[in-house]
């Protein structure tokens, strides 16, 4: 297709391109819809979002710029907004990497599993992130009165004396969303692994044992994590989006504002100014700041991850 | 080492073991897998049967796991109370129904032809194209959220079901995997087509589109897996045109008195998903095993 393009050098390499754009025309058709879409929604909001960061904008008037009155308050007049920031932080450094190595874990053993087991093995364990809203079942299991589930088992086991309130007592609010955010963490990137599993070729392992490999464990060092490169990157980068988001379990199981905001996310506060007190601006910069955490954690986590089986 | 190459596959099937699987391991795998579905699996049995309670288990104590005397009593109720409602529950499931058809099947369609695009031709902005899709998998929807809602009041859709179907077009994980999958249609394919004379449009929809029949039916999932669990939220105010999750978590909102209504709302929202990825399973692992990210 280019090689009538690359014949006349004459031609500078501007006016090509555009030659070449409008030979492809029924393309960008194509393309119309989706990119039309995709960016009034999900690349504008972006730039939007930075934009309204250095304004104050309530809706209903025009946004007046506010320099970065917006990041200063956040970072040294909102001390609940530092509280989320913990808490992000805190779900994100325990829930992502844990729920990642799971992903690839669970994956890896039910891969050694017989093919009909595997499909039940692989349904049950992402049954929870697919089940949607079907978390608020925890909150029965953990419920703070006497008949919560939990509480009864460990009562009437005599491990505890009485109830505990699991969901609004401060010392173990954090742990039960934590349990509750990795239950659900077996998502996309889990099924990325074990469909990845599947495709590395026999011939390989055989080569291997050939070759002296001698345990599992050196055949998924130097065989099977080397040829799955491209779905260790992608189970990552929805690992990481997860983790960072977090913000509906705690919203659900522990209210908002949670007590002493103790599993307040950014997230969390970020619907607080948004959808609730109608502050753009402040929303924006905190949207903005997840943004930018979210973007450098993955691109960090991806220079990491080249290195596999090297 | 040919004859090295047979022995050693010989032995392997006599056996029945792989190779560089020690028993050990094996029982190690096994005893993982069951203690830890066991945990995945809990919560969901103990919601399916907690729907099936009368009133009476739901608040025994101590709380027993398993249904004794299992009634669909809760299911009814659930019915009658939503029968009782200022907005029919026929409404809700409609918009449910309707939100989730209409964006589904406009992002399966809208995707596919930009991934057809991206995935079979090189020209000018669609490396880029692709690589700003790949860049947006990397924040969630929170992130985009507050803008939207700026958006789709400009464009005065706030508060009807387009605030919903609208954004769920553009959904970035559907494009992904329909573009990573169609890379693994082979170009003869369309070049053989192309000296028939087929046109662009013609080989999207008659020949590209049955064979990415995994892929689309895995966008699909994903698609109806946002859009079923979506009751508005804060784009729809109107309460006649709110989805199912809105109606159900005014009745799990209703403390004691709907705690079995409740329960059964919770089973209802959770099997749907569950049943279309059963049903689904095998076209989405072929899918999945092309959803890798190259450097």
């Amino acid at each position: 297709m280019s090689f009538a393009g690359y014949k006349k050098k004459k031609i500078n390499q501007l006016k090509w391109t555009v030659k070449d754009a409008k030979k492809h025309k029924t393309l960008y058709l194509f393309l119309l819809p989706y990119f039309t879409v995709f960016t009034l929604f999900t690349v504008a909001p972006v730039v939007v979002s930075l934009v309204l960061s250095f304004t104050y904008y309530n809706v209903f008037e025009a946004p007046r710029f506010h320099g970065l009155t917006n990041y200063i308050n956040l970072l040294l007049a909102d001390d609940i907004f530092l509280t989320a920031v913990k808490n992000t932080f805190l779900l994100a450094v325990i829930t992502g990497p844990i729920g990642y190595l799971a992903s690839f874990m669970f994956a890896w053993f039910i891969h050694e599993l017989p093919r009909y087991v595997r499909a039940v093995a692989v349904l049950v364990f992402y049954a929870p992130s697919i089940a949607g809203g079907a978390f608020i079942i925890w909150s029965l299991i953990f419920s703070g009165d006497s008949k919560g589930y939990l509480n009864a088992i460990l009562v009437e086991t005599g491990i505890m004396s009485g109830p505990v309130l699991w969901l609004t007592d401060t010392r173990y609010m954090m742990p039960v969303v934590i349990i509750v955010v990795l239950w659900m963490s077996l998502g996309a990137g889990f099924l990325s692994f074990v469909a990845g599993l599947q495709t590395v070729d026999a011939a390989q392992y055989e080569a291997g044992y050939v070759d002296g490999i001698k345990n599992r464990w050196q055949e998924l060092w130097f065989i099977t994590l080397p040829n799955m490169k491209g779905m260790l990157m992608f189970g990552a980068v929805m690992a990481i989006t997860q983790s960072f988001g977090v913000g509906d379990v705690t919203q659900q199981l522990c209210g908002m504002p949670s007590t002493d905001y103790a599993v307040h996310t950014a997230v969390n506060h970020l619907v607080d100014y948004g959808t609730l007190r109608f502050e753009m601006g402040y929303a924006s910069a905190i949207a903005t700041i997840l943004f930018l955490s979210m973007f450098l954690c993955n691109k960090a986590v991806q220079s990491l991850l080249r290195r596999v089986g090297q | 080492m040919a004859t090295a190459k047979t022995k050693v596959r010989k032995g392997r099937i006599r056996e029945g073991r792989k190779p560089n699987r020690s028993i050990g391991g094996d029982i190690f795998v096994y005893f993982v897998l069951i203690l830890f579905g066991a945990f995945f699996v809990f919560p969901l049995i103990y919601a399916i049967n907690n729907s099936l309670k009368p009133l009476n288990e739901i608040f025994m104590y101590p709380p027993k796991l398993f249904v004794q005397n299992p009634t669909t009593d809760n299911f009814s109720d659930l019915f009658l109370l939503m029968g009782q409602s200022w907005v029919p529950f026929s409404r809700y499931i409609f918009n449910t129904v309707f939100m989730t058809l209409l964006g589904t099947v406009g992002h399966i369609l809208f995707a596919s032809m930009g991934a057809y695009a991206l995935s079979k031709y090189r020209f000018p902005g669609s490396r880029f194209l692709f690589a700003l899709v790949v860049t947006t998998l990397m924040f969630s929807t929170y992130v985009t959220a507050i803008p939207n809602f700026i958006i789709l009041s400009k464009l005065h859709m706030i508060d009807t079901p387009f605030s919903i179907i609208i954004p769920a077009w553009g959904s970035s994980i559907g494009f992904f995997l329909i573009k990573q999958f169609m890379d693994t249609v082979p170009d003869t394919l369309i070049e053989a087509a192309k000296i028939d004379g087929a046109k662009e449009w013609r080989i999207y929809w008659k020949i590209v589109m049955p064979i990415i029949r995994p892929a689309w039916l895995t966008a699909m999932i994903f698609s109806i897996q946002a859009l079923w669990n979506n009751g508005g939220g804060a784009f729809i105010y109107a309460e006649e045109l709110k989805g199912l999750p809105a109606a159900l978590g005014q009745i799990t909102a209703g403390g004691v008195a709907r705690q079995g209504a409740g329960n059964a709302a919770t089973v209802i929202m959770m099997l749907v998903p569950i049943l279309a990825f059963i049903l689904t399973q095998s076209n989405i692992i072929e899918t999945m095993a092309s959803s890798g990210i190259k450097d």
